[in-house]
This record gives structure tokens, sequence and C-alpha cells, in this order.
């Protein structure tokens, strides 16, 4: 008996711990997460911020609401963190919540979930439901069908569901073979050994297009030039990405750039190894401030600021925002911490400069 | 195909291979210590992410891997010792109570990220240390002396667990509690200590693997960054039909694969990145399919043990 | 006497229930460090799982796939095979599901929809008799090959949906998110409710249930399995084929998670998606074990286990707790409720072995009610997995 009390005492105790541990720092929780957030802002661009927001916020005076369901995590460096940087921004930019009130939702990588979050956050009246993935269609418009008064937007995707009579979805597309053409042009110039190396996750929706323009815009600056791209054949496989990282740098790659939130440990071995990274969908220089040369991101706040001036003016959705460097939906954002000379530095911005002009006037095509 | 064979890309796939494995050594030769008892622990995948993170943590705020080292360790003994009250003491189907563990340590560690650490940074953990002399034979010297001290450690641990298990009354009375613990019981060994104690040693083996990805191999906590290598450290243990040395040739089959898919993508051989990526987990079935008729595994397995039962 | 039969049955009822609360009331301190109201989180949870139309509707449609893949895990279980390949053999089942019904996308609904429920099935059985023919003819074992086997569906479904399922809209778009084309509407499951996901592969899960505890308690093939899940040195000594009867196990576990995959496909989404599984494997594995490896049992796990999930959803959404506290809660949950098992089954012995003690002072038909009874009890017990 004493024997089976002293094991339930100890169970006890390793709880207690781990609440312990859980709690203890977490009575100041919104310090860290208030921190993190104010970094995020940071982070978006500022340039973007021309526009005055002030006539976004709806006009009875009570707050705009948006919810946001993501397939991955906040802080993921990439396609979710992007989006909800976006909106941190667009919130400041209001004037906090009591403009622009934000929901979210993490880790809604089962559809079915993400459905009975759409058809919540619709029943909930919020103005704007947006459903950070293209697997979301499905459940999306038919949520769509049933309230008409809200606005809904998905994305990537160019379809507003038009064809089934809808007209309060958004659909976004990011051109991320824009953004992937001029990292490209910058790693070749970056490049002395001519090979490069791309770590994505599976070939398909915007990191295929990533990656394929980034190949072309190789390409074009050195033909000569050798691409090689891994495959993890996952999102999330942060191991394998590494290995990956380690591969093509045993190749020859002596610059590396990747897509999805698993290349968080690939850009730790390519700093380990000096190997220099380019990065895409949000800016990863913090993972690593020495190598990240640059980051291709998604600027979302013209978009959502888009969305909510339409929304407010009576226009609910069938709008296709395409984020193309043209209309600032995608942003270079040059490292200043990286270690690469004034010279180097200056080469590429001009080069860079040159690529994104001839993509805006249509004389550069990259390759989708 | 004949790139594959260059001098460049056989020594990259061995050491990509002995990198690779260096988790999986961990985290299999304590599930090993734990099956072999009678202990199926399937919460493995949740112990590595919470030895991950803590090690991380640890790491981050003291820049000392050793000492992230030591609680990645002990951040697993505790993760064990529930385990272990859940499984031994209250005797709750194993299976089940390790889905729940791993579950728990999914959840709690991402949940200690996201209120501690919020966004993720990288840190420095263990280096690449070249063994002096050693390192400098050509070939030889890349290929196996040029690794963080923690994949020097996990090979170590082969035959330091092998003389453990065979050469030791402890692996006596561990082999004795998995195959016969009535008769065990009945000499005088605790049948509910000695499981606790392998439970314990395996939740800090799998403690010091999730380290060895998060302080020495990526040098970064990332929410579910294990991504279900807990799963495959467990399917390991019965490739290695329950034998340290097995165990090893299955963490290095495994890895090795995993590394010449990657090399087979790299060199842009004509195979679809999706079936290069299904390799490994092909061949580890296929190898142990063509060897496993003669493997006998614990009786006890999976039982529960209550006295005078 | 009386007291006999119902307190280990109460306690049987309640002790799962304490188990809950213990769990809850330790995600209660963690909600508290986090800065949140435990009880107004909990009251979201229930209400959210519970309290409305909406919510119970997505309780019930999420319980649909958990039934379905766990009638399998009951068939595995119970015939003594650990079958955690449950993901592997949805996604395989859900994939040769939708390549029927796009293949024969002129056939009339009343003979294509059964079809591709069958088509669904019989690639999970498939998938989960490659595991049970490994293991019956040459010893694989089946966590190894299951654990290997998600892993390789996984990918196999990356490369369909890139190629050749891939949605043509997808392809000529250029955007290639990989999906495939949107199946028939005549193979489109009947939403019960409007406005709400709920469709009727809910009552296909429900008779299943039925269906599967009569082949298990009421046929040969049934008590085979079972048998050679308790005892196989006994099965193999009763004259049961027991290879056969471990890759039969599996293949049936496999056939009814591929069925979960056919109908999430017909009823939920239409078209075969990436993220349309994400974890029903496990989840499967989990309600199986709450309802004892009974199928009807299985029926109201399904339904608590489901609406816990729903619920934590909506406890995410509405009051913003990270959706990892809510893993970590149902990691305790299934931790104390398999632990609490123990006392249920020693008050049982208890219970038992006073009524033998008594037995002699009674009249000889309750005893030999009490003695069925016992049997039934017993026949609750966990088969000794391998």
């Amino acid at each position: 008996m004493t024997k089976k009390l002293l094991s339930v005492l100890s169970l006890l105790v390793v709880l207690a711990l781990l609440v312990g541990a859980c709690a203890a720092p977490a009575a100041a929780p919104a310090a860290p997460a208030a921190g993190a957030e104010a970094a995020a802002t940071d982070a978006a661009p500022a340039e973007a911020a021309t526009e005055a927001a002030a006539d976004s916020a709806a006009p009875s005076g009570e707050p705009f609401r948006i919810a946001l369901i993501m397939p991955s995590t906040t802080t993921d460096y990439s396609w979710s963190q992007s989006m909800y940087d976006g909106l941190m921004a667009v919130q400041a930019e209001m004037g906090g919540e009591s403009a622009l009130e934000i929901a979210v939702t993490e880790n809604m990588f089962q559809v079915a979930d993400a459905a009975n979050a759409i058809r919540d956050y619709a029943t909930d009246g919020y103005d704007l439901v947006i459903a950070h993935g293209a697997q979301y269609g499905t459940p999306l418009f038919e949520v769509a069908k049933d309230f008409p008064e809200t606005s809904f937007a998905w994305g990537t995707t160019s379809n507003t569901g038009a064809d089934e009579g809808l007209t309060n979805v958004f659909a976004y597309e990011p051109a991320a073979q824009e953004g992937g053409y001029l990292n490209g042009v910058a790693a070749a110039l970056l490049s002395t050994k001519g090979v490069l190396g791309v770590i994505g996750p599976v070939e398909a929706g915007d990191a295929k297009l990533y990656i394929n323009g980034f190949v072309d815009g190789v390409k074009a600056t050195k033909p000569e030039a050798v691409v090689n791209v891994t495959y993890t054949g996952a999102f999330g496989d942060t191991a394998l990405a590494a290995e990956a990282a380690n591969t093509q740098i045993k190749a020859g790659a002596d610059v590396l750039t990747g897509s999805a939130q698993q290349v968080v440990g690939a850009v730790q071995v390519a700093k380990d190894a000096g190997v220099f990274w380019f990065g895409s969908q949000s800016d990863q220089a913090p993972l690593a401030p020495d190598i990240v040369v640059m980051s291709q991101v998604y600027d979302w706040t013209q978009v959502i600021k888009e969305m909510i001036d339409s929304h407010n003016s009576g226009t609910l959705g069938g709008k296709v925002f395409t984020m193309t460097l043209n209309d600032g939906g995608q942003t270079t954002i040059y490292n200043d911490a990286a270690t690469i000379s004034a010279e180097q530095l200056s080469e590429i911005q001009t080069a860079v400069d040159a690529a994104a002009q001839g993509i805006m006037d249509g004389s550069i095509v990259p390759a989708k | 195909m004949n790139e594959l064979f260059t001098l460049t890309a056989i020594v990259g796939i061995l050491t990509s291979g002995i990198r690779l494995a260096t988790p999986y050594l961990f985290a299999s030769l304590g599930e090993m210590f734990a099956q072999r008892s009678g202990v199926v622990n399937l919460g493995t995948e949740g112990i590595m992410l919470m030895g991950a993170f803590s090690g991380y943590y640890t790491v981050l705020h003291t820049g000392n891997p050793w000492l992230g080292l030591g609680v990645a360790l002990l951040t697993g003994a505790l993760m064990g010792l529930l385990m272990a009250v859940i499984s031994v003491t209250m005797q709750a189907e194993q299976g089940i109570s390790g889905i729940g563990l791993s579950l728990f340590g999914l959840g709690l560690s991402s949940l200690l990220m996201k209120v501690l650490v919020g966004t993720p940074t990288g840190v420095t953990g263990f280096r690449p240390q070249r063994i002096p002399l050693l390192s400098d034979i050509p070939i030889v010297g890349e290929v196996f002396f040029d690794y963080s001290i923690l994949t020097y450690l996990a090979f170590l641990l082969v035959p330091v667990t092998w003389f453990v298990l065979t050469r030791t009354t402890l692996g006596l009375k561990i082999r004795a509690v998995g195959q016969n613990p009535e008769a065990a019981d009945s000499l005088g060994v605790s049948v509910t200590r000695v499981r606790y104690t392998t439970v314990i040693l395996g939740g800090a083996m799998a403690g010091v693997a999730g380290a060895s990805l998060s302080i020495s191999i990526l040098n970064i906590f990332q929410e579910n960054m294990t991504n279900g290598m807990g799963y495959i450290a467990v399917a390991l243990v019965y490739f290695g039909s329950w034998r340290p040395l097995g165990i090893m040739a299955g963490a290095l089959l495994f890895s090795l694969v995993n590394a010449l898919q990657l090399w087979i993508q790299v060199l842009g051989l004509p195979i679809s990145p999706d079936f290069a990526v299904m390799l490994p987990y092909v061949l580890t079935i296929v190898v142990l399919a063509l060897t496993a008729r003669q493997i006998r595994q614990p009786a006890a397995l999976t039982k529960p043990y209550e006295r005078g039962q | 006497m009386r007291r006999t039969v119902w307190l280990p049955r109460l306690l049987e009822a309640l002790l799962p229930i304490a188990a809950v609360l213990l769990a809850f009331a330790i995600g209660a301190l963690l909600l508290w460090g986090l800065g949140k109201n435990p009880l107004e989180a909990y009251w979201t949870l229930v209400s959210g799982a519970f309290g409305s139309v909406a919510g119970l509707t997505a309780t019930l449609t999420k319980a649909t796939p958990l039934m379905l893949v766990g009638l399998g895990i009951c068939i595995s279980f119970r015939g003594g095979v650990i079958n955690i390949g449950g993901e592997g053999q949805l996604i395989i089942g859900a994939l040769g599901a939708t390549a029927l019904g796009l293949a024969l996308r002129s056939w009339p609904g009343w003979i294509l929809l059964p079809l591709c429920l069958l088509a669904g099935a019989a690639a999970g059985a498939f998938w989960g008799g490659i595991a049970g023919v490994l293991k019956a003819r040459l010893n694989v074992n089946e966590i190894l090959s299951t654990v290997m086997l998600n892993a390789i569906a996984f990918q196999l479904m990356n490369w369909l949906l890139r190629g050749p399922l891939l949605d043509p809209v997808q392809r000529d778009a250029g955007t290639h998110i990989p999906q495939t084309e949107a199946l028939p509407e005549q193979v489109w499951l009947l939403r019960l409710v409007p406005r709400t996901q709920l469709h009727a592969g809910i009552f296909l899960a429900l008779a299943l249930a039925v269906l599967v505890y009569f082949l298990l308690w009421r046929t040969t093939i049934g008590y085979r399995i079972r048998t050679v899940g308790l005892n196989p040195s006994a099965a193999r000594y009763a004259g049961i084929n027991v290879p056969s009867y471990v890759a039969l196990s599996l293949i049936l576990g496999g056939a009814f998670a591929g069925l979960a995959g056919a109908v999430e496909v017909a009823g939920l989404h239409h078209r075969m998606l990436e993220g349309m599984s994400g974890g029903y494997g496990f989840s499967g594995i989990v309600a199986a074990l709450f309802g004892k490896l009974h199928p009807l049992g299985l029926i109201p796990a399904s339904f608590f286990f489901g609406g816990l999930l729903v619920g934590a959803d909506k406890m995410q959404r509405a009051i913003q707790v990270p959706s990892a506290l809510i893993t970590v809660v149902n990691g305790l949950v299934v931790m104390f409720v398999v632990a609490s098992d123990l006392y249920v089954r020693r008050a049982k012995r208890r219970y038992s072995a006073e009524a033998a003690v008594r037995q002699s002072e009674e009249p000889a038909g309750l005893s030999a009610a009490n003695r069925l009874d016992d049997a039934g009890v017993a026949s609750d017990r966990s088969p000794s997995l391998p």
C-alpha cells in the first residue's frame, strides 16, 4: 500500500514540476509575446505603410474583425508567419485592437477542423475570415454560401468561386516565382563555385513557383551555374531539411535557399558551414544574421488593407490579389548584418533592382 | 548513375548517414532496455521533444551545451518516470499510454516554446570536433572523425549497452524480467524496480536524443521538430531484434539510405523526389522481411505484471 | 449480492470520468498560468462541443472517422496485433475511393457510391494486408511495418496528388495545389443538417459498429480472432491457423481505416487533398481503447473523444488559448484514463472474489447468473498483445 501511495505521490510531484515549470515564467506571459509581436512588426516593411489607414476603420467606430486560420504557427518563419506579421502591421497602423480585432487559429493541418473554424468565425460575426491555405477551398466555399454578409479570403489560388455564384470570396496568389527570380539573380552573383542548392518541401504550390523562379534567375545570370534541388517530402521535417543542406554543401553548393517552415534547421547548418542563405516567405535574417543575405517576403499589408476597404465599401469579394513585385505583395528585405562586402552588396542590389524593373515592366517573365 | 559512385558522394553519404543515425541510436538503445524488461514505450516521440526543448532552452540562456545535455537527460528521465508510473505501477495498456505521453510531450514542448521563447533563434551547441591526427587521415578521417561529441557518444553507447545487457547483473535482471517476470519475482528480483529503472533510463536517453537534434545537429528548436522520429526509433528496436548491434545496423541502414536518397536528388537522377524519400522506409521493411524469421521477442513484452496474478 | 453487480459497473463508469477531471484540473493550472480563466475556458470547451447545433454536428462529424478507424483498431488489437498504421491505411483508402470515383464519373450514384466506399475499404485492406502478410509469413513486427507504411503512404499520396491525380485545373493554372478534381456529385454523401458538415457517414459507422460486435462475438471468425489475440499458443493447439488470423486482423483493420478515408472523401471533402487526415490513425487508437476495444463501447468513446477535439479547437478560437495547451490536456486525458483502468479491474476482482465466497450460501441459479456476469466482465479484459 505504501508503495502504491509513493508512486501516486511521485506522479503528482512530476506533474507539479512540469506545471510549475510552465506556470512560473508564464506569470508574465504578455511580455515575451508582446516582444515577439513588436519584432514582427518591425520586420514588416515600412514603405508599404504610406497609405493612410484611418479610413480603413469601420464607419460605425466598431473595430473591424478579422479571423485568421493557418496551417502552421505564427512563429514558423514562413507561410503562416508572413500573414500574421502582415495583420499585425496593419493593426498597428490602424491604431491597435480598438480599430482592428484579430483572432488567430493555429495548427489547422486537418482540413475538417479548419472547416469548423471557418464556419464558427463566420457565425461569430467576423467581417473577414482568412483561410490561409489552398487546401481550405472546399469548406470555405460551402460556408461562404451560407454567410453572404461576411467576406472570406483564401490562397494560394485565383479562384473566387465566381463560377459557383459566390461574390464574397477574395483570392490571393503570390507570384512566388518573381521573388524566387530575384533571389536567384543575387545568389548567382554571390556564388563563387557556381553551384547552388535548394531545399524544398513538396514539389507543389508556391514552393514550386519559388524554386522554378530561383532556378530561372540563376540561369539568367550565370548560365553555366548548377542548381541542385532536394525535396524532403514534408513541410516539417526539420532534421531531414538540415541534412539536405549538409548534402548540398558537400556537393559543392556555396549558396543555399529553401522554402517552408522546416528550413530553420537548414539555415543553422548553413551558418555552421559559412554558406550564404537566401530567405523566402518571411524575413529569415533573425535565424542567422551573418549569412542570410536577403529574404523575399510576402507582404500582406496591402492585400489586407484592400480587402478591408473593399468590404467597407460594400464589395465583399470577387477580387484576386496576385501579390507581385508590381503591387508590393512581394518585397525584398536586405540584411545589413550579413557578412558580405559593400561592393558585393551594391553589385547585388544593382542587379536585383534591374531584374525587378524587368519583371515589373514585363521584359522578364520568370518561369513558373 | 555514375555520379553516385564518386568519392565525394560516397563520403557524403557516409557522413550524412552517421550524423542522421545519432538521435535514433540514443532513442532506440534506450527503448531497447525498456522493451527488454517488458515495456513498450511509444512515448519516445514526446520525450524526445521535451528533451530537445529543455536542452535548447538551457543553452539559449546559459550558452553551456553540457548543462543543456544534463537538463535534457533529466527531463527525459522525468518523462520516463511518468511513463513508468502509468504503465508499470498503474499497469495501463502500454501502447495507449505511450501515445498519451507523446501527445503530452508534443503539447508541453510547444507550449513552453511559445510562452518562454516565442520566435525561435539559433544557439551554439556542441560543435563538430575533429579528433586530432585521426581526422587528418584522408577519407577515413573525414568519414569517421569529424562529428560533434554526441555522435561519438551515441556509437560508444552500442558496446556499452551491449555490455550492460549481457555482462552485468542488472542486464541479467532486465532480461529475466522481460522473459519471465513470475520466475524473476520468485528469485527475489523486484519486477517493478527493474522496469522503473529501464523505462527511466530509456526516457533519459530519449531526452538526450532530442537534445542531439536541438543543441548539436540543428542548433534550434521548432514545434514538433522530431516529426515522427520517435516512432521510427521504436520501430528500429524491432528491426534490431532487441540487440544493440542489430539496432545500430538498423539505425545506420535507415539513415544511410536517407542520405543516399538526398544525394540521388542532389545529383538529379531520374527518380521522383517522392519515391526517393520513400526509399529508407521501403528498404527497412524489405531488409527485415529477408532476415526476420528467427527473431524471438521478450516473452513478457507489453504485459503488465502484478504479483500473485 | 446486488452490490456485487452494480458497484463495479458504477465504478467502471465513474473512474474514467474522474481521470478526465484530474487531467482537466492540471490543464486548469496551466490555463491559470497563462492568465486565462479556467472555468470560462472549460465552459467554452463543453458548450463548443455539445452545446449547440453547430458544436454537436461537428462532434458527430469528427466521431465518424474516429469510429471507423477505431473499429479496425478493435479488430486488430483483439487479434493481438498493434496496428499503428491507421494513418497510412486511411490515406490509401481515400486515394482508392477518389481514383475510382473520378474514373467512373459518369456512372449513376446508386452503384458508384457503394463502389467507391468498397474501393476505399479494399485499398485500405490491401495496405493493412501488406503488414499482415509480412507478419504472418515473414515474422516482420507490425509496429515496425505499419510505422514505415505510414510514411510510404504519405509519399505515395504526395506523388499521386502532384502527378497522375492532380486536378487539371491546377495543372493548367500552374498553381499545382496538390489535390484531385472534385468527385461527381452523385457520390457525395447526404448532408444531414443544413449549414453543417454532418453527413450520412455517421449512420454507416454506427451500423458497422453493431456489425463488428456481431462479427467478433457471434461468429466463428470473430471467436478465432479473439482466441488468437488472447492466447496464440492455445489457439494453435486448438487447430486455428494463427498466421492467417493475424493477417486477417490487419486486413480487416486496414479495411475499416480505408473505409474511413473513403467516407471522409465522399462525405466531407468531395475530393482527395493534402491534410484530409492528419492524425486519425492515432486518435482512432485512443478512441478504441477508451471504448475498451469493444465496438459498442467505441460509440460513446468516439463521441466523447470527438467532442474533446472539437471543443478544444473552439477553446482555441474563443479565448485564444494556444493549441499546444490543448494537446497537453489531451495527452493527460489519455494517460490518466488508461491508468484508471487498474482500479476498475482491481475492484472487479475483489467483488467477484467476495461473490465466490458467498456462492455456497446462495441458490444455485443465482450463482450461475453471477458466473455468467463474471464471464462478461472477464471478456472485457484486453487481449495479450504480442
